[in-house]
């Protein structure tokens, strides 16, 4: 991508951008991904906890109880967005806050409670979405095509 | 006890595999989570999600990429008792739980809850 921006740009242009490059701060890889694994690792963790809090005594069984299991941590995750915890905890945390499904909580809570100001229709309806819209775009889209695939394979090889 | 670490290390090894999305491949976070979604999508599609979260239970069903495996798992399921028209009826049967929980309680906030900073 970064070849079909550059043919556009004079050289002064590609001297600049290669100028920024050098200078733009190196990112902490290493620091990054220990605090993205301490974290991810914790929010796992809480969540086997009620996994098995539900698995112990609703009667869920391993493959069920994740339903819940999801559910109680978006709770948690909605309402530490709320009290404005989540972000100073996404600051230092990084991916660690961003892939477990408490990211996605956040990123619909606080997506609504910014836009509030707009109304409740067009501002926290219309736009609660805006950022999460794209996980369950993808994710339904690559679902029915992996479903169909598997379905046409098996209806095929009868396996 | 055992069933914690597991849950600690797969889920913590899934969110490093996210960051480093983000810092070596440069993608931004949404293209991120995306990418973990289909791809938890295929491996559901191909059956090898569910062993895992058999193996590290929440490490495995926390992350993004459960959603996409729950929703192939919930059309392929749906499918199976009512044929092909199942994979529209069926594909957000288990993930419910996760999309209508964040809707409620997202909307709830903003009830409750003032813009910070």
């Amino acid at each position: 991508m970064s070849n079909k921006k550059n043919k556009k740009l004079s050289a002064t242009q590609q001297e600049y951008q290669k100028f920024a490059k050098d200078r733009e701060p190196k990112r902490p890889l290493l620091s990054n991904c220990i605090h993205a694994f301490i974290a991810g690792g914790t929010i796992c963790t809480i969540g086997q906890f009620f996994q098995w809090l539900y698995m112990t005594h609703f009667g869920f069984t391993e493959i069920t109880a994740s339903n819940p299991t999801v559910a109680t941590l978006i709770i948690i995750a909605v309402l530490l967005t709320g009290f404005g915890v989540y972000d100073h905890i996404a600051q230092w945390a990084g991916g660690g806050t961003i892939v477990p499904v408490t990211g996605f909580a956040n990123t619909v809570a606080s997506a609504a409670i910014e836009h509030r100001s707009e109304g409740y229709v067009l501002g926290v309806g219309g736009n609660m979405f805006k950022i999460a819209g794209p996980v369950i775009t993808f994710g339904v889209f690559s679902a029915f095509v992996v479903a169909i695939i598997k379905i046409i394979l098996q209806a095929l090889g009868g396996m | 006890m055992e069933k914690f670490i597991l849950a600690f290390v797969v889920g913590g090894a899934i969110c490093v595999l996210g960051q480093i999305l983000i810092d070596v491949f440069r993608l931004t976070p949404a293209h991120m989570t995306v990418s973990l979604v289909v791809a938890g999508a295929i491996l559901g599609g191909l059956g090898l999600y569910e062993p895992l979260i058999k193996f590290a239970g929440a490490g495995a069903s926390v992350p993004i990429s459960s959603f996409g495996n729950s929703l192939v798992s919930g059309a392929l399921a749906e499918a199976e008792k009512n044929g092909i028209v199942g994979v529209l009826t069926g594909i957000f049967e288990v993930t419910s739980a996760g999309i209508s929980s964040a809707i409620i309680f997202g909307f709830m906030a903003s009830l409750i809850f003032k813009p910070k900073g």
